[in-house]
């Protein structure tokens, strides 16, 4: 069994409600918290080595310390809680079980930055976890846990959810701050970043659900015991939103370090593939990071185990290799078409595109349009290549990583399934019900398009 | 400070941004801008023409900065080398969002009426391709209508937002903005309302491409048949200094007058640009002088004309000297030490 951080108290029948939250030792981090200086907090946050959940992994620790506390402005936490990349939805599960914990967090954290207005910035389409937040926030007020002076600490802290309307975009932090301004939202232009001016104008923290939920553990146990956990610079745990052909779809708390082998097919975890067909491909961490073909899932380039960690993910570089990402691990077997799997991805970004900058706004579309032309079977041969030139010119010349995002999984299509394209192309007669590679799985026709040799 | 921009080097002030600095220096090495107006605080980073590959950041760290860096966004750091047009790198990206900036343009230059001062066609015939991989169907719109002295083509545009930008920096009361997102995105006063405001005609000079157009000059001349002319009047809102654009003794259009990167230096206002299309309402200055390579240079009348001289007359009559060699002419000497 693993150990449970975040998921610990998760099964504790009515948990929801702050009475029984509070009996399984909930807020206690915010009262030990509130007689440490804030920096010690930091610190803790530091030596914890917690990177970064929402994709990006980056330390949070670091990011808190980049914030200006010297300028005297209001600094401001904003939880990101707009969980929209496809595949994952471990933020949802959080906030949907332990609300309580994601407050606590908060407070916690926004005592450690010194802010006194903070926001939780929830998707649009999570009204009912909206609701579950708004109510345990009115019970964290009745308790004295939010509102001015704190449990008597002279602290104050007002907290407040914010819905949005339905916009991927608005998960990139400058997006989300633009859009919490109530503009339209549309990511900013990097520098200044949002810890020297960010929600109007003033220095702002911006992390994700699960980041933050860490961080009343970290403060009760201390960073080094949160350090312990894990592996090398991956420390402590991760939920992972697992999907696709598997016997356990769910949300998984790991250790970081377990092998993605165990994860896939032990019972704790996945429970291994929904039936008798083999796995094909992995998407580890969200659409949008490099989808990795079944001779790398297991074991990667270099022979070694590929473990549950960000650096044994990304082994290879993208080669090879992958992100682990926000965690939504995607698994599919041999049924699956990569071309279909890869409309569909460049589809969503088509759509979630803001449309500020010309290579997002134009390029992915003109990759979506020529993914269906081949998928529908009216594809070229120089198509192929066509869509590895886009990709390349979209990728790192945009304002904010949506376009990075969007160019990542059709490179990785394609260096990795070049011949399920060719074969789109080639053949689309065979393609052309639809239901190609479910009868007869691409291993038995690859022959049709593999070079041939004498 | 001092920033090298292939290899050139400028003296620049702290918070000059690096396309600012290499206008400074002038010449091919300035990158394109689509988006950025020097005029409209906040504008750029949003084409992405600009890219330019920053091979030092600054002489305290010196390390290149791993992705192409919008220009016009970009602040100059003491040391800082930057290539632009020397940059292989840069080059690409530069033609490859020309492509995507011309995939869904309508390309109906021949009948509209930015044709000649449009950035989009210096950018493309710099960067651009003659052919096109692109085999889809162009996105469209809707055409709308918003008043009767702007025209909106919505399929031209390259949604700069520059606009828009204009629209809250001068005008009193932003009416029109950026609906929906993606390719789909399109400048559109939403419940089809009038833009109408005393600046709002300062929307046309903004516009690098011919998405907004005059209307009061619409189909009326391609650019380069008028004669632009520097003038002034006395305009109790705006400068009222402008450009008239003349056919014959007819004043056809007003508009600001731009410089050599196509901003004007000087907003004006919509009675001066609309209403005053008299030649007794201005004050003529004088032919007006365009610097930049445009193709209403093709018809440049302030270009000095050499004067062409005919030298046939006065040899007409002993022949061209090869010729008088074949025939051997032996009454005519060929040389005149011959005798």
């Amino acid at each position: 069994m693993g150990r449970k951080i975040l998921l610990d108290k998760a099964n504790i029948p009515g948990i929801k409600t702050y009475e029984v939250y509070r009996e399984n030792g909930g807020y206690k981090s915010v009262e030990k918290a509130l007689t440490m200086q804030p920096d010690d907090i930091t610190e803790e946050v530091k030596t914890s080595g917690l990177r970064g959940r929402g994709g990006a992994g980056f330390p949070v620790g670091m990011k808190w310390s980049f914030i200006d506390k010297k300028s005297g402005k209001p600094r401001h936490l904003v939880c990101n809680a707009d969980e929209s990349e496809p595949g994952t939805f471990k933020d949802r599960y959080l906030m949907e079980y332990i609300p309580h914990l994601l407050i606590e967090g908060m407070i916690t954290s926004s005592y450690a930055l010194g802010c006194n207005l903070s926001y939780i910035y929830i998707r649009g389409e999570y009204m009912w976890v909206f609701k579950i937040l708004e109510k345990a926030i009115k019970e964290a007020y009745a308790n004295g846990w939010l509102g001015k002076n704190i449990k008597g600490s002279g602290y104050d802290l007002d907290l407040y959810v914010h819905v949005g309307a339905g916009a991927y975009i608005c998960g990139e932090e400058t997006a989300l701050i633009e859009s919490l301004e109530g503009k339209r939202g549309n990511p900013r232009i990097k520098p200044p970043f949002p810890a020297i001016s960010g929600l109007w104008a003033n220095p702002t923290v911006v992390n994700n659900v699960e980041s933050i939920s860490a961080v009343p553990w970290i403060v009760m146990n201390g960073g080094a015991e949160y350090a312990k956990i894990g592996l090398e610079r991956s420390t402590g745990t991760k939920l992972i939103s697992a999907s696709g052909h598997i016997k356990n779809p769910g949300v998984f708390e790991i250790e970081m370090g377990i092998t993605v082998e165990e994860f896939i097919n032990s019972d704790e975890y996945c429970g291994g593939m929904i039936d008798d067909r083999p796995l094909k491909a992995l998407v580890p961490g969200g659409s949008s990071v490099p989808i990795l073909p079944a001779h790398l899932i297991y074991k990667t380039a270099a022979g070694t185990d590929r473990l549950m960690t960000y650096e044994s993910l990304s082994d290879g570089g993208f080669a090879t290799g992958s992100m682990l990402g926000s965690g939504g691990f995607i698994v599919y077997n041999d049924t699956t078409c990569i071309v279909r799997n890869t409309w569909n991805f460049s589809r969503f970004y088509h759509h979630e595109s803001c449309g500020q900058c010309t290579p997002c706004r134009e390029g992915t579309g003109w990759l979506e349009k020529i993914l269906w032309r081949i998928e529908n079977g009216q594809g070229r041969e120089e198509d192929i290549e066509l869509l590895w030139n886009i990709q390349s010119k979209i990728e790192g010349n945009t304002i904010c990583p949506l376009g990075d995002a969007a160019s990542w999984p059709v490179a990785a299509a394609i260096r990795h399934f070049r011949e399920e394209f060719e074969y789109h192309v080639r053949f689309p007669e065979k393609i052309k019900d639809r239901n190609h590679f479910v009868a007869e799985p691409f291993s038995k026709v690859q022959h049709l398009v593999s070079k041939q040799s004498v | 400070m001092k920033v090298t921009i292939d290899g050139q080097s400028v003296e620049v002030e702290p918070g000059t941004t690096i396309l600012q600095a290499a206008r400074m220096i002038g010449g091919d090495l300035v990158p394109p801008a689509m988006c950025y107006y020097s005029k409209l605080k906040g504008s750029g980073g949003k084409c992405r023409c600009c890219l330019v590959e920053v091979s030092k950041g600054s002489e305290a760290d010196p390390r290149p900065m791993p992705k192409l860096m919008a220009s016009c966004v970009t602040g100059c750091m003491d040391g800082m080398e930057v290539n632009s047009k020397n940059s292989e790198r840069v080059t690409e990206a530069r033609k490859s969002v020309t492509e995507f900036l011309l995939i869904n343009h309508p390309l109906d230059c021949p009948v509209c009426d930015q044709a000649g001062e449009c950035s989009l066609q210096d950018l493309s015939f710099e960067h651009g391709k003659s052919e096109t991989r692109f085999i889809e169907e162009k996105r469209t719109f809707e055409p709308e209508n918003i008043g009767d002295k702007i025209q909106l083509h919505m399929n031209r545009c390259i949604l700069c937002q520059r606009c828009t930008t204009l629209a809250d920096q001068l005008t009193d009361k932003r009416v029109h903005g950026v609906l929906n997102r993606g390719d789909h995105a399109q400048i559109s006063t939403c419940v089809s309302a009038a833009i109408d405001n005393e600046f709002s005609g300062n929307m046309i000079d903004v516009c690098p491409v011919g998405a907004l157009t005059d209307k009061t000059f619409r189909f009326k001349s391609r650019v380069w048949f008028n004669k632009p002319f520097n003038a002034h009047r006395d305009c109790d809102k705006c400068c009222g200094k402008t450009t008239v654009w003349m056919f014959g003794n007819e004043i056809q259009r007003v508009t600001g007058r731009k410089d050599q990167y196509g901003e004007v230096e000087e907003f004006i206002c919509n009675t001066c640009r609309f209403d005053k299309k008299e030649v007794s309402d201005w004050t003529i200055e004088g032919p007006r002088k365009f610097e930049k390579d445009s193709v209403i240079n093709q018809n440049n009348y302030v270009r000095p004309l050499e004067k062409v001289v005919i030298e046939t007359e006065k040899n007409i009559l002993l022949g061209r000297d090869i010729d008088r060699k074949k025939i051997s002419m032996t009454g005519v000497p060929l040389k005149n030490t011959d005798n």
